[in-house]
């Protein structure tokens, strides 16, 4: 993976002196609150409900044992002893006090990693597949593009302050696991007539008004991969929406122009943007791309899989994915416990993922957007002690993309923007699906949950989706089904009438009920849903 | 060093508009909404081109600096309005060489904010070698 040159350090170096010097300023009373937000939150720092909040960018999901030994450090000394997982492959702590934010994005920085970009009004961490580089399906790594963007987008000056934030998204398989279409750009690495290419999708989101991006450019030659990008992003700075927050993001600049003049635009200044000489030469894609290569992997290493132990065997069968050499595998590791806070690890878990990575897993883990984490590179011979260290510390169950394997935002126990509270009834439908016999015969079902309309919790690309309003001064849970996130990406549709929290659980066992009766073989939920249409749910939900 | 200019004895900046009707003026003021290239076909007799930062959000100055660099402007370019300390090195960054902040900077701040920062990642319209460049001379 990515390493830091003497200039990658210094530039992280930097920002800590700086952003230290910006809240000694603060605290000295020299800027005022409302100056310093901005300031604050380009270094990932929110100001929530009950403390501040530190986002910590992992850039494209990837990180090695060390950094993951620090994020569990930090944990430890700065916070309540766990932190917590995010849908942008990123990791937030939620108690944290403003004069220890310098320090700890010093020890942040001593391995390599910031709070650079992870809010404010600016290009954020750049997301990507969790098994880039891994997994059988995909056409090249596409980390190295995202290193590369993540470059140019550090600092950027003309585009720290956008109407509104900007997320981009690279992935180079067939199979969207990052959500792609859903990103401010969603960028899939393509290829044509031998050659590769950037498909560029720009305008998704999810947010109060979601919209899948469409289709901008089919091929974009990657030696103009930053000029394409760059026109992309001086279009909507000089042309987003300013006069209202809830109308800034890029989807709606596109919405209101329409794909074919914000194309036009693009191309426009495409033209201009290439004259300037902004591409670095494939040297520096080179240097970037052979630090992401691996020693080969040992293809003769042992197929097989000793499934003796019947727990072992659900495990490997709902957990365990193809890796791309034989004898090998990915093992996903879920964050979402039976009665957990989806996406919380506490440092010791953290450690412990941190030590096997080390020892079996060519030292790298993979956060993903679903607030799972990853050990991409493991030998099939290495799985059964893997799994009895996980299953030790809690971090085995067997539930990858099953109904309990929850997003959910922090919602209204920490966010200030929230209505309503998300992990109290991710942890009701988890109970309520427990057994996992039943959870297995569900199968794929992905479910997401929002505290409120901006959607952080992905509610609108779950296949069952739950999004919780303020309704008169009492939480109120709306239910939506037929979303997704990956390849066949859609939006999900709101059933009527939203419920209470004991409610919202009950509706969606009706849901899942209807499901099991209307399926034929193979299906999904989703796909039965698409097949039937809403209204056999919403009888079975309503009466 | 960053110049804070004085207004006194400079000819005052005239709008877009009145600029594009009768346009002997040599200076001119751009709102955060106006199109800079709109200035393009005139670069070559402006001294002066001052824009405006109503908010410091609104980055949409950055854009407009860059283009009239990038075009071949050669004059002033002044960043005015709601402009502080931490935007300065991004605003130099993006072509600016003169600063009328509605705020009261320290100059010192501003020399440590930029200095701060030796090397950059990406070009842009200040001359500087991008780190990609540096690295592979």
């Amino acid at each position: 993976m990515y390493k830091y040159d003497e200039y990658d350090q210094q530039m992280v170096d930097a920002r800590v002196a700086e952003f230290a010097d910006q809240v000694k300023r603060r605290l000295a009373g020299e800027i005022t609150e409302d100056q310093f937000k901005p300031l604050r939150l380009m270094n990932g720092l929110y100001l929530q409900l009950h403390a501040y909040m530190l986002r910590v960018a992992v850039p494209y999901g990837t990180l090695d044992s060390r950094q993951m030994r620090m994020l569990a450090h930090i944990a430890r000394k700065y916070d309540r002893d766990y932190g917590h997982f995010t849908t942008r492959q990123n990791i937030q702590y939620n108690w944290i006090k403003l004069e220890d934010a310098p320090a700890i994005l010093a020890d942040l920085a001593s391995v390599e990693m910031h709070a650079i970009q992870t809010s404010g009004n600016c290009i954020r961490n750049i997301s990507s597949d969790q098994w880039a580089g891994a997994a059988a399906d995909e056409l090249t790594d596409p980390r190295p593009w995202a290193e590369l963007l993540r470059q140019w987008s550090s600092f950027h000056p003309e585009f720290s302050y956008l109407p509104r934030k900007f997320k981009i998204a690279v992935i180079a398989a067939e199979e969207d696991r990052a959500a792609m279409r859903l990103h401010d750009i969603g960028i899939q690495i393509v290829e044509k007539d031998g050659g590769h290419g950037a498909a560029f999708y720009v305008g998704g989101g999810m947010g109060r008004t979601p919209m899948i991006a469409p289709l901008i450019k089919d091929f974009v030659p990657l030696d103009d991969l930053l000029s394409y990008t760059e026109a992309c992003l001086r279009v909507y700075n000089r042309y987003g929406r300013r006069d209202n927050i809830y109308k800034a993001r890029i989807k709606i600049l596109i919405h209101e122009l329409g794909v074919d003049e914000y194309r036009r635009q693009v191309e426009d200044e495409f033209a201009h943007v290439k004259s300037l000489g902004i591409d670095p030469p494939k040297a520096e894609f080179d240097r970037i791309a052979a630090q992401f290569a691996m020693q080969p992997l040992d293809a003769s290493a042992p197929d097989v899989i000793d499934r003796t132990d019947p727990d072992f065997a659900v495990w490997v069968d709902q957990n365990v994915a193809a890796h791309k050499v034989s004898g090998h595998a990915i093992v996903n590791i879920s964050l979402k416990p039976l009665g957990g806070i989806p996406g919380d690890a506490s440092s010791a878990q953290i450690d412990l993922m941190a030590d096997l990575a080390e020892r079996y897993s060519h030292d790298e883990l993979r956060v993903t957007h679903a607030q799972n984490i990853v050990l991409p590179h493991v030998r099939k011979a290495d799985l059964f002690p893997i799994w009895q260290a996980l299953d030790a510390a809690d971090l085995a169950t067997p539930n990858l993309d099953l109904i309990s394997d929850i997003i959910a935002c922090p919602g209204l126990d920490y966010c200030s923007l929230a209505n309503a509270r998300s992990i109290p009834v991710a942890q009701k439908i988890a109970q309520r699906f427990a057994d996992p016999l039943r959870q297995r015969d569900l199968g794929e079902l992905k479910l997401k949950i929002s505290g409120c309309i901006n959607a952080c919790g992905h509610h609108h690309a779950g296949h069952i989706g739950i999004l919780g309003v303020d309704r008169k001064g009492t939480e109120n849970y709306q239910l939506l089904l037929g979303g997704s996130g990956a390849e066949d990406v859609s939006l999900g549709t709101i059933t009527g009438p939203g419920f209470d929290e004991d409610g919202i659980v009950d509706a969606i066992e009706r849901v899942t009920d209807k499901y099991l009766s209307e399926r034929t073989d193979g299906e999904r939920f989703v796909d039965t849903y698409r097949r039937v249409g809403m209204a056999p749910f919403k009888e079975a939900i309503y009466g | 060093m960053v110049e804070h200019l004085q207004a006194d004895g400079e000819e005052p900046c005239v709008t877009l508009d009145a600029f594009l009707e009768q346009s002997n003026a040599t200076a001119v003021r751009l709102e955060s909404d106006e199109d800079a290239r709109a200035l393009i076909p005139f670069l070559d007799r402006l001294k002066l081109i001052e824009v405006a930062f109503p908010k410091f959000r609104d980055g949409r100055g950055y854009s407009s600096g860059r283009i009239l660099r990038e075009a071949g402007f050669t004059g002033e370019l002044r960043a005015q309005g709601d402009v502080l300390v931490d935007q300065i090195g991004y605003l130099k960054r993006c072509g600016f060489d003169s600063f009328a902040s509605e705020k009261d900077l320290n100059p010192a701040d501003v020399e440590a904010a930029w200095s701060r920062w030796p090397e950059h990642y990406q070009g842009a319209a200040d001359g500087a070698v991008p780190i990609w460049k540096l690295r592979h001379g």
